[in-house]
């Protein structure tokens, strides 16, 4: 009782200590409220406004309309083409980023600072000129374009070409991600595996795959949200045929081109739903990451 | 089972890591494979293992050669300094790894499987953690775990990369002894790695002694420890004092000081180093016998029951450091600045040419 009394006196004088006491790094109120205010007021105008833009530009002539514009049949071939696009480069590119960063990290070999620098590249080209590579590649007037045609092959202005520009698009997410995961992992816990009799595939599958869980599914998340929304490499290398060749952007586009705004905005607000469906699966698993990392 | 280790070399890039070295370990002994960082000791744990492959050489367990089977053939249990537990497993599902990835034909049930993880989990004292994920328990007992899992598949050899050298000092002295009861009790044909040489002496029962990749002594810890092969072992061993001496026909001289090194008898007036340890310096406050060292006293460390002098001598380039119990050094009534007199009671002569195989040896 006695003890119970004492630390009842002590807290307010703590309390009093705490008020006082600023730490180092702490700003004063007007400083923190000033930065924060420009913060919400960035992501008001360039964020919020326009996703509202996007919204009300959809709905504005009722659910109707929306209705139409997103069944109208170049709209959903639009839309089947992104998906069918989606699920071929994902995983694609899934395995080619373990593929890449297994390498990285786990072996030692020449010119690994160029393969991790040349990962990077898709990021730094601008998508148009990435279009123009792939059009002199593949094009009837390119290098291949003999010998794809001999062969009845068409890349270029048709899906395929699509596939190689989003997947070369989209290449690096998967691979950044791991690559420095699995670095900082190292390969112990292989090595281990494997002195306990496991093969190199059982290894991977119940050792690597589970440390690099989060990681990939964090990479698939933003390299699915990439390959959505590619508009510049794919506009050049699509030919924009429609009910064909046009992905969701590009039919959007095409919409806007020739005043339809409000179907525009429809397929607009499917593409934006898709983004937000994205982030929320990547704010969870960001959670979940969190969550368990913690108890770990 | 017996470990052959047959003319095993090793390069990375220009630095030679392993450089020729053969060994045999005898079945059911715990040698400890000591040396500084770099002495190629940890390379050859691996390629004992399989992790590494050797350049040349043979590998055999038992007179089986192993130089060319995979690391999950060799039948090895691997413990590592930084335990390598799969974070994202139980304890349990830890230590069943290597019954569970067997293929199907050789995999014990699932009631064998948790009878032997929880006898081996008893063993490590640790059958309570069964249920908690690694990262909750402590080095120590993560690394008691590592030894249940590796010792869960019966592995031919047991293979312990620095296993206590992530510890803090107390658990590691804790958990070398309670290595050796458990070798005791199990008899596998174990090595282990360490730069320690507390350690090595303490737990093994042969230490082989490397340095730059090549095997400088083998022998049990007593051999080793009382007649270190040269000035290598011995300094590396434990502390040393270096002391400037004349060999000549046999005996050494330092100042006035006569000591028979019948192993030199064929030098005539040759410079030399008598090395000799703290613990090996007999303390004097008078020079009764007309023959001990002159020194000055320079610090007196108490340390729990022992005193540890620093001493000076025109001998020796660097203060000479002694050793002797509080209760004596009490007797002899010396205070810092004071004269006294060294008498070696062991010490161990080699030649100076000796000492130009051995670059840390040259500047003295």
């Amino acid at each position: 009782m006695t003890e119970l009394h004492t630390s009842a006196q002590a807290t307010p004088v703590q309390l009093d200590r705490a008020a006082q006491w600023q730490r180092a790094t702490e700003e004063p109120q007007w400083v923190r409220r000033t930065l924060i205010g420009i913060a919400l007021a960035f992501l008001a105008a360039f964020l919020i406004l326009p996703l509202l833009v996007v919204l009300v530009g959809a709905f504005e002539q009722g659910l109707g309309v929306w209705y139409a514009a997103v069944t109208e049949p170049d709209a959903r071939a639009a839309i089947r083409l992104t998906l069918l696009v989606v699920v071929i480069v994902v995983p694609i590119n899934v395995i080619f980023g373990v593929t890449v960063a297994w390498a990285v990290a786990k072996f030692e070999f020449r010119g690994k600072p160029l393969l991790i620098s040349l990962i990077d590249m898709p990021f730094a080209i601008s998508p148009v000129v990435v279009g123009l590579i792939f059009v002199i590649l593949f094009g009837s007037q390119g290098w291949l374009g003999n010998w794809l045609s001999a062969h009845d092959l068409r890349i270029i202005f048709a899906v395929p070409g699509i596939v190689i520009v989003i997947a070369f698009g989209t290449m690096p997410f998967i691979a950044r991600e791991l690559i420095p995961l699995m670095q900082q992992q190292g390969k112990q816990e292989e090595e281990a595996s494997l002195t306990l009799g496991a093969s190199g595939l059982k290894t991977f599958w119940y050792v690597t795959l589970p440390n690099i869980k989060w990681g990939l599914i964090y990479g698939i998340i933003l390299c699915n949200a990439r390959a959505m929304g590619e508009f510049g490499a794919v506009a050049i290398v699509s030919g924009r045929i429609r009910g064909e060749t046009n992905t969701m952007p590009l039919h959007i586009e095409v919409l806007y081109n020739e005043y339809m705004f409000t179907a525009a905005f429809a397929v607009s607000s499917i593409l934006t739903g898709l983004a937000l469906v994205t982030i929320a699966i990547k704010s969870t698993v960001e959670w979940w990451e969190q969550r368990t990392g913690a108890t770990e | 089972m017996s470990i052959g280790v047959d003319r095993i070399n090793k390069r990375f890039n220009n630095f030679i890591a392993v450089d020729n070295v053969s060994l045999e370990l005898p079945e059911g002994q715990l040698t400890a494979l000591l040396g500084p960082s770099g002495s190629g000791k940890t390379t050859l744990l691996r390629i004992i293992a399989g992790l590494e492959q050797a350049d040349s050489g043979r590998i055999e367990f038992h007179g089986k050669d192993q130089t060319h089977e995979h690391v999950s053939d060799r039948g090895v249990g691997f413990v590592f300094q930084h335990y390598a537990l799969f974070k994202h497993m139980t304890v349990f599902e830890n230590v069943a790894y290597g019954l569970t990835v067997k293929p199907r034909r050789e995999r014990p049930n699932k009631e064998a499987i948790r009878k032997k993880v929880m006898s081996l989990l008893e063993l490590v004292q640790l059958d309570w953690t069964a249920h908690r994920y690694p990262a909750q328990l402590s080095g120590g007992q993560r690394q008691r775990i590592a030894l249940a899992r590796a010792l869960a598949v019966e592995p031919k050899v047991l293979l312990l990369d620095e296993p206590f050298g992530a510890l803090d000092a107390k658990v590691r002295a804790e958990l070398r002894r309670w290595l050796r009861r458990l070798h005791d009790e199990i008899h596998v044909t174990s090595v282990f790695v360490t730069h320690d040489q507390e350690e090595a002496l303490e737990v093994s029962d042969r230490v082989v002694v490397m340095n730059n990749g090549r095997v400088e002594q083998e022998g049990t810890p007593e051999e080793v420890y009382d007649h270190p092969a040269n000035p290598f072992v011995y300094r590396f061993l434990g502390n040393v004092n270096l002391f400037h001496a004349r060999v000549h026909e046999g005996t050494a001289t330092i100042g006035d000081l006569r000591v028979p090194v019948p192993e030199h008898s064929d030098s005539k007036e040759q410079d030399a180093l008598a090395y000799i340890r703290p613990h090996e310096i007999d303390v004097l406050a008078n020079n009764e016998s007309g023959d001990a060292i002159h020194a000055i006293i320079k610090s007196i460390l108490v340390v729990g029951p022992t005193v540890r002098l620093e001493l000076q001598t025109e001998h020796s380039k660097e203060l000479i450091q002694a050793e002797l119990p509080k209760h004596q050094f009490r007797g002899l009534g010396l205070l810092q600045g004071d004269e006294a007199w060294l008498r070696p009671m062991q010490s161990k002569v080699f030649l100076r040419e000796e000492d130009a195989t051995n670059p840390q040896e040259s500047d003295l």
